[in-house]
C-alpha cells in the first residue's frame, strides 16, 4: 500500500456558506468561522499532484467577485475520488483494441485511461504551478486548451463544481447555493404553475439529506 | 453444453416488448413464457438513491457496459468502422425493463402516411424529386390498423395528453394533425411549467396549433385495465437516465411486473447473454446463451420471441445466420436493412428576462408543433419532402449538463472568472427548442457485423453504416427557421440554431430512436418480419420492437412498439388456442 498522502486546504477555503440571496445576483459572502488546516486524504493523486491540479481547477472556475470556486468546493478532492474509481481506470469504456485514430465524430480513441491522462498531463503544467501568479497560470492553462488533459480538466472541474457532495466536490452544497439549484427533491407539484418569472430558491439538500442515511458514489465500487 | 428444461415460449430480452408480450401469452393462453435477461434485476425501492446526476445521467450508470459491448461506425463502405469506445449518440439500457425503466414517456401515435410513407411519397411528388437511395417503405399495416392497440397501449401506461382528433373531429388544444382517435387520452396534460407556456402562447400566435406532450408521467393518480396503480408526477425533473423514485412515469417495473412477478406461467431469468438462436430444419429449438455463472446452456423452446434492443435484434439474427444479410451493391437480403435514426440537433436558445426554474420539469413536460411533421402543407417547392416537429420542453436541468449556457460570445472563453460571470448571469435564463424530423431509410445505411472489434464473447460487434444526408440537412435548417419565427414571436432575445451540415457524430446524444434491421412488411423479398412480426423464414420465431420499424418517424417509437406487439399478441393467441379478452390468472 502506498504512503498516504494529503491535500492540505484552509478549513476556511473548504465549503464556505452563502447567503440565499439568488432572487438577485449572487454574491460572495464568508466562509464558515473555522481555524487552521483541514487534511484531506488523498485516495489516487500525490499531494504534490493534488495541489497542482487543485491550482489549475482554482484558474478554470475561479473563487472572485462573482462568488467561491473550485477551491471552496473541493474539486480537487472530487477528482481524485473519481480517478480511483471505476471510472478513472475506465471500467465502463470499451477498451479493446486494435486501437487506431479516426475522424472527430468517432470521439475519444486513445488507450490512456484518465488516470494515465492525468498522470502525464500534471507534469505538463509545469514543477511549480501551483506557485506561479494567476496571469501566469492562465497564461500556461491557455496554451494548452486543445490538449485533451485540459479538457478532461475543464469538464471534472464542472462536475466538480456541482455534483452531489457525496462525491467530494460541491463541498457545503456550495456550487448548488452558488447556481440556486436546490438538490435532488421530491416534489415541485406546488411550485411548478406557480413560480412564474419568479426565482424558486430553496435552501439546497443533498442526496443523503433526502433519503435520510448515507448514499455511497459509483466511485466507491470495489475493483 | 447443458441443456434446460424446455419452455412453451423463450422471450430474449425483458424491456416494454418481451414483457408486453410475455403479459398478454400467459394471460390469454395455457403456453408458458420464460424471459431471459441481460441485465440484473431492479429495485424501484432503490430509484430515490439513484437520484444523482453525475452517476447516472452523466456516467450513465443504469445503461449496457459499454466495456462489454458496443458497436463500430462508419459513415460510408469506402471509411474504416470504429468503436463508439463511450456512450454518445444513443444509450441502449440494461437490465430489467430495459431503457423502459429510464426513458422520459414521451408517447406519441405516428402519423397516418407514415405507415403508407413509400406510396404516399410516390403519389403525392412522382418520381421527380425523391432524395438520391431513398428506401424508405411502407409498413403493410395502417394507422386504422393499429389504431385500437394504440389505445390499449396508452391505457397500460396511463398516458396524459389532448386528443387532437376524436373520431375525424378535430380538437382544439391536440394535435390536429394526427390521425383519428376512438377515445380521448386516459388522463389530462400534465401541469405545464413557465417556459413552455411562453412557446406555446407564441406559437399559437403565428396560427400554428401547440399541444402538450402525450407523457407516460402520470398528470394524476391512476389505476390502469390491469388494475395496477401508480402515483401522479411530482415534477421532480430526474426522468431521463433515471428511474422514477415515486413511479409516477410508467415502466415495465410499475405496470407489467407487478401483474407478471404472480403470474404462475411466467419466469425471468437474469444475467443471461444471449448468443444464438438454435435452428433446425427452418425451425427455431430455442436459444444458446451464457448464464449469470458464466456457464454455456441451451434453452429449448417451441417459440422464440426476440425483444431486445434494436442492435441486439440484428445482430442475434445475424450470429444465428437466419435470414439473408442485406447487400447495398446489388439491393439484395433484407437482414440489416433501412438503419435509421432520428434527425435532431437543432437548438434555437431563447434567452428570458429572468430565471425560469428550469430544474423543475418531467420527461414529457413540454409543447410542440406538428404544424410542419410529415408532409402536411408542403406544396412540393420545398427542398423536403418530409418534416418534423419543432418544441420546447421542461425535462429538469440538471447543474452539471446546463451549466455555461449563455448566449455566443458573451464570454471570451469557457473557463475564467469571465465566463464564470456570464455563465452565472445567465443562470436559468436559457430555454432551448428543439426538433425532431423523420428519418428516412436509404439504400447505404445499414447494420452488418463488424470484421474486426468483437464483445465480451468473441462475437463480432454489430457495425452501422450511417450517414446524415442532403435531405437531413434540409430538414435542420427547415426546423432552424420555424424555431426562429417561434422565438421571436415570444418576445425575447433568441439566437436561431444555425445547423452545419456535419455528418454523422457518435459522441452527440441525438435520441436512442434506432430503427430498423429486422423491418416488417409484406414481402419476404422486403422485409425480414411479417405484419405480425412473424419472421418470414422461421415460422415460430418472432422479433419486436423499433427493429421492425421500415424508417424513423419523428415522434418517440416506444409507444408504437407496443401497439405493434399488441397487435402481434391478438394473432399470437388467437392461433394458439387463446382468448381475445383478458383472462386473469392468478
Amino acid at each position: 500500500m502506498r504512503r498516504r498522502e494529503f491535500l492540505s486546504i484552509p478549513a476556511v477555503a473548504l465549503g464556505g456558506t452563502l447567503l440565499y440571496t439568488l432572487r438577485k445576483e449572487p454574491f460572495i459572502v464568508h466562509a464558515q468561522a473555522q481555524d487552521g488546516i483541514v487534511n484531506v486524504p488523498l485516495k489516487f493523486f500525490s499531494a504534490e499532484e493534488a495541489k497542482t491540479v487543485a491550482a489549475a481547477t482554482a484558474r478554470i472556475f475561479p473563487s472572485d467577485a462573482s462568488g467561491p470556486g473550485a477551491n471552496e468546493a473541493g474539486v480537487a478532492i472530487y477528482i481524485d475520488r473519481q480517478l480511483a474509481g471505476p471510472y478513472g481506470r475506465d471500467k465502463y469504456r470499451y477498451t479493446k483494441g486494435p486501437w487506431v485514430q479516426s475522424v472527430p465524430e468517432h470521439g475519444y480513441q486513445a488507450k490512456e485511461t484518465p488516470r494515465e491522462i492525468y498522470k502525464a498531463g500534471i507534469p505538463t503544467l509545469s514543477d511549480n504551478f501551483a506557485s506561479l501568479t494567476p496571469a501566469q497560470q492562465d497564461e500556461k492553462l491557455q496554451s494548452m486548451e486543445s490538449t485533451t488533459f485540459f479538457r478532461l480538466l475543464r469538464t471534472h472541474t464542472i462536475e466538480g463544481m456541482f455534483c452531489d457532495p457525496m462525491h467530494g466536490g460541491n463541498a457545503g452544497m456550495i456550487g448548488w447555493q452558488l447556481i440556486g439549484f436546490p438538490g435532488p427533491r421530491m416534489s415541485y407539484r406546488d411550485e411548478i404553475e406557480q413560480y412564474r418569472s419568479e426565482a424558486f430558491r430553496p435552501k439546497p439538500i443533498s442526496l443523503a439529506q433526502l433519503v435520510g442515511h448515507p448514499v455511497k458514489g459509483w466511485e466507491e465500487e470495489a475493483e | 453444453m447443458k441443456t434446460l428444461r424446455p419452455v412453451n415460449v423463450v422471450m430474449v430480452g425483458g424491456g416494454w416488448t418481451g414483457l408486453a408480450m410475455a403479459k398478454e401469452i400467459t394471460h390469454r393462453t395455457s403456453l408458458n413464457v420464460l424471459v431471459l435477461e441481460r441485465g440484473l434485476p431492479r429495485k424501484a425501492s432503490e430509484y430515490m438513491e439513484g437520484m444523482d446526476e453525475l452517476d447516472y445521467s452523466i456516467r450513465l450508470k443504469m445503461m449496457q457496459n459499454i466495456a462489454d459491448e458496443t458497436l463500430t461506425h462508419r459513415h460510408s463502405m469506402k471509411d474504416p468502422a470504429m468503436p463508439v469506445r463511450q456512450y454518445g449518440s444513443f444509450l441502449p439500457g440494461s437490465g430489467v425493463g430495459g431503457a423502459g425503466e429510464h426513458w422520459n414517456g414521451m408517447s406519441f401515435r405516428f402519423l397516418e402516411s407514415q405507415f403508407v410513407l413509400k406510396t404516399h411519397l410516390k403519389e403525392k411528388y412522382g418520381s421527380r424529386k425523391l432524395p438520391e437511395d431513398l428506401a424508405v417503405e411502407d409498413w403493410g399495416v395502417r394507422y386504422s390498423d393499429l389504431e385500437p392497440y394504440y389505445w390499449k397501449a396508452e391505457q397500460m401506461l396511463g398516458i396524459s395528453g389532448k386528443a387532437g382528433n376524436l373520431r375525424g373531429v378535430k380538437q382544439p388544444g391536440g394535435n390536429i394533425f394526427e390521425g383519428p382517435r376512438s377515445h380521448e387520452y386516459p388522463l389530462p396534460p400534465l401541469k405545464m411549467a413557465y417556459a413552455p407556456s411562453l412557446f406555446r402562447d407564441a406559437a399559437e400566435k403565428l396560427g400554428y396549433h401547440p399541444f402538450p406532450y402525450p407523457a407516460a408521467n402520470a398528470s394524476e393518480a391512476y389505476k390502469n385495465p390491469d388494475g395496477v396503480s401508480r402515483a401522479g408526477c411530482a415534477y421532480c425533473g430526474y426522468c431521463d437516465r433515471f428511474g422514477c423514485m415515486i413511479g409516477a412515469k410508467a415502466q415495465p417495473s410499475n405496470t407489467l411486473m407487478p401483474i407478471l412477478s404472480r403470474t404462475k406461467s411466467f419466469a425471468i431469468r437474469t444475467g443471461c447473454w444471449i448468443r444464438k438462436v438454435v435452428t433446425k430444419g427452418g425451425r427455431a429449438t430455442g436459444v444458446q446463451y451464457v448464464d449469470a455463472k458464466g456457464d454455456e446452456v441451451f434453452q429449448p423452446a417451441d417459440v422464440v420471441f426476440l425483444g431486445a434492443f434494436t442492435l441486439n435484434n440484428v445482430k442475434l439474427l445475424l450470429l444465428s445466420g437466419i435470414g439473408t444479410p442485406y447487400d447495398p451493391a446489388t439491393g439484395k437480403g433484407t437482414l440489416g436493412r433501412n438503419l435509421t435514426h432520428q434527425v435532431f440537433g437543432v437548438a434555437t436558445q431563447v434567452y428570458f428576462d429572468k430565471p425560469m426554474n428550469l430544474f423543475m420539469g418531467a420527461g414529457s413536460l413540454g409543447v410542440m408543433v406538428s404544424d410542419f411533421d410529415g408532409d402536411h402543407g408542403f406544396d412540393g417547392s420545398e427542398p423536403i419532402v418530409r418534416g418534423g416537429t419543432v418544441w420546447m420542453t421542461a425535462t429538469g436541468n440538471r447543474p452539471i449538463a446546463t451549466f455555461g449556457m449563455m448566449p455566443t460570445g458573451v464570454a471570451s472563453s469557457n473557463w475564467g472568472s469571465g465566463w464564470k460571470a456570464a455563465a452565472l448571469a445567465w443562470r436559468d435564463r436559457v430555454g432551448a427548442m428543439g426538433c425532431a424530423g423523420e428519418h428516412m431509410a436509404y439504400r447505404t445505411n445499414y447494420m452488418d457485423l463488424d470484421p474486426i472489434y468483437k464483445d465480451k464473447m468473441g462475437d463480432p460487434l454489430i457495425r452501422f453504416t450511417l450517414d446524415w444526408t442532403e435531405h437531413e440537412h434540409q430538414q435542420r435548417l427547415h426546423a432552424a427557421q420555424i424555431q426562429g419565427k417561434i422565438a421571436k414571436a415570444m418576445g425575447f432575445p433568441y439566437q436561431e440554431a444555425k445547423p452545419t451540415k456535419a455528418k454523422y457524430n457518435v459522441t452527440q446524444y441525438q435520441t436512442t430512436h434506432v430503427q430498423g434491421g429486422t423491418i416488417m412488411g409484406t414481402s419476404p423479398d422486403r422485409s425480414v418480419v411479417d405484419t405480425n412480426l412473424r419472421h418470414w423464414d422461421v415460422k415460430n420465431l418472432y422479433v419486436m420492437g423499433a427493429s421492425t420499424f421500415p424508417q424513423n418517424a419523428s415522434g418517440n417509437p416506444t409507444l408504437t412498439a407496443l401497439a405493434t406487439v399488441y397487435k402481434a399478441a391478438d394473432t399470437f393467441v388467437a392461433a394458439h388456442g387463446g382468448s381475445r379478452g383478458q383472462k386473469e390468472k392468478a
